[in-house]
């Protein structure tokens, strides 16, 4: 498999802050690759160095075996770029945003009106087709602005935190859009701080916390290598919990404190939930789930994604 | 013939001079204030042909009526109205060109980020600057036109050099709009947006627009001179009353290092801002 991108003790300072602290990672040809991590992890900071619009500080960075600061249009032409804020035109129509957008890379009229058929279909907004950008919902806009990422036909496509701000039925249509695209074997390389999107869309991650890389491999393996298979919530009222941890603590693999329930790492949580019952302690509320990203991101920092 | 790719597209301009800033594609960001255009707020295009000529009618031949006529500087009297006129056509291309890359461009790098989507693309900061800038003349075109065809009626404009007032007001709108989205991109907000209506107001009143620069003490008219817009108002007038000497080329070599300077800064800024 080729690699596509590589970053090599990849660093990037303000001042006193370090932002991206020396991480290494490639993406191979074809794979969707996701960068999960809490709002300020550094996410955002990797992809713009990537997409040519950033410089680093130090390290070294490869996209498509060309350094982006000494090419940065010629590698901007092989990126779809989806920012984290929509950034279509206002003033203009649905299908004049990706016109003017493949104009803007300099492809000809000839190419773009075909194009464009295909993208709308793409995008399910057809119909939308002569509305003003201003008049779309959310999601109609997300899915806008990663049709227009793909005017150009790019190699890679990088999503910043493609659903944030979307309601459930938005972001599932969305991810349908996207898991299409990996079908037809574009690159996708995607930010984002929601668990259940990394586990839909990604192939292979790198959790990110304060510009460092935590842990690196595929959803099923992370959780597989950080936490048990199941996790059992209890609640016992919020003032309560903490007097029950030391309890529960020999029951189980792993325990951990939220705020407003305890967290217990088993890989049997229906038999611990009978055995704690059992136990004489009666819960309020109790829930056994598979383990997710959550968790591992919590056991590597302590820390949960959203805060 | 096959349609090319944006990857050959942009492999297409290594080696070329500015390559890093400079797509060769000033007429993509050109064509995006087009279509735009079309849907526009007509009444505010408008506004600015109008402007000019209300201060004419007022300043020019109600002033005028009081004053008389004024002595040019080649001793012959010409009427008040004929006098400001030039300096309307100088100062309406400036306000123009200065609304276009200022209010316009603080939009477009705030509020829309409309820049930032354009600079993701292979496009260059030069690009975009230069399209912008491009718009921003056309519309100066318009209004010059306009202008003239109202003024030359009046009987305002003396002879055919008059004509070349109208490419003298695009030069004078290139000079103001280059440097007005440099300054641009150093604003953070709406409120800092009025300092350069602060600069541009006493520019208006003070330049020779109403009254011949004389009136002032020799260091104030030092001080003025070095400003820019003096120099659009004595190019024009220059050209309308057809007082043709070298001073005329002087004020369009003063134009063109602006132009230059200006865009230089902008490149730069563009850079600073979107691709760094």
């Amino acid at each position: 498999m080729t690699s596509l991108i590589s970053a090599r003790s990849l660093t990037k300072t303000y001042g006193d802050f370090v932002a991206v602290d020396q991480i290494n990672f490639e993406v191979l040809k074809g794979e969707s690759f996701g960068l999960l991590g809490p709002n300020g992890a550094g996410k955002s900071t990797i992809m713009r160095m990537i997409g040519a619009t950033l410089q680093r500080s130090s390290g070294e960075l490869a996209v498509l075996g060309k350094d982006p600061e000494k090419f940065g249009p010629q590698i901007r032409a092989h990126l779809g770029v989806v920012p984290q804020q929509d950034n279509l035109d206002s003033e203009l129509t649905v299908r004049e945003n990706l016109y003017i957008y493949g104009r803007y890379f300099g492809l000809s009229k000839k190419f773009l009106t075909p194009k464009i058929q295909e993208l709308l279909e793409f995008a399910q907004l057809e119909e939308k087709r002569d509305v003003k950008v201003e008049a779309l919902s959310g999601g109609m806009k997300r899915r806008l602005t990663i049709a227009r990422a793909l005017v150009s036909e790019p190699e890679i496509l990088m999503l910043d935190e493609p659903t944030t701000g979307l309601d459930p039925q938005a972001r599932h249509i969305l991810w349908d859009r996207l898991f299409r695209l990996k079908e037809l074997g574009v690159t996708l390389l995607l930010t984002t701080h929601f668990m259940d999107e990394a586990e839909q869309l990604c192939q292979r991650l790198i959790v990110m916390d304060k510009g460092k890389i935590m842990a690196e491999d595929s959803p099923a393996e992370l959780i597989r290598k950080y936490v048990t298979k199941e996790v059992l919530e209890l609640r016992f009222g919020s003032d309560k919990n903490s007097q029950f941890v030391d309890q529960l603590r020999q029951k189980c693999d792993r325990i951990e404190q939220l705020p407003d329930r305890i967290l217990l790492y088993t890989n049997d949580g229906e038999t611990l939930l009978t055995e704690i019952v059992g136990s004489g302690l009666h819960p309020i509320t109790s829930l056994v789930r598979r383990s997710s990203l959550e968790d591992v991101f919590l056991r590597l920092t302590g820390r949960s994604l959203i805060e | 013939m096959i349609a090319k790719g944006a990857v050959a597209i942009a492999e297409g301009r290594i080696g070329k001079p500015l390559e890093k800033y400079y797509a060769g594609r000033t007429r993509a960001p050109l064509q995006r204030s087009f279509i735009a255009f079309k849907s526009s707020a007509w009444l505010v295009v408008l506004s600015g042909f109008v402007e000019p000529v209300l201060y004419l009618f007022s300043f020019g031949f109600g002033v005028g009526a009081l004053i008389g006529g004024i002595t040019a500087a080649d001793g012959s009297t010409i009427s008040y109205a004929a006098y400001i006129a030039p300096g309307l056509l100088a100062t309406s291309a400036m306000n123009g060109a200065i609304y276009d890359s200022t209010w316009n461009v603080f939009w477009k790098i705030n509020e829309s980020k409309l820049y930032q989507g354009m600079l993701a693309t292979s496009l260059g900061p030069l690009d975009v600057a230069l399209g912008e800038i491009a718009w921003a003349l056309l519309r100066g075109l318009m209004y010059a036109i306009g202008f003239m065809i109202v003024v030359t009626p009046l009987g305002l404009i003396e002879n055919w050099w008059g004509l070349l007032a109208i490419p003298a007001a695009v030069l004078i709108a290139f000079g103001f709009a280059s440097f007005g989205m440099a300054a641009t991109s150093y604003m953070k907000s709406f409120q800092q947006m009025n300092y350069i209506n602060m600069f541009m107001l006493p520019m208006f009143l003070f330049s020779g627009s109403f009254f011949p620069l004389t009136v002032y003490p020799e260091i104030v008219q030092w001080f003025i001179k070095i400003l820019p817009l003096w120099h659009g108002i004595s190019l024009i007038r220059g050209l309308t009353l057809g007082q043709i000497d070298s001073s005329i080329l002087g004020h369009v070599l003063y134009f063109i290092v602006m132009i230059a300077l200006g865009l230089w800064f902008t490149t730069k800024r563009l850079n600073a801002l979107f691709l760094r």
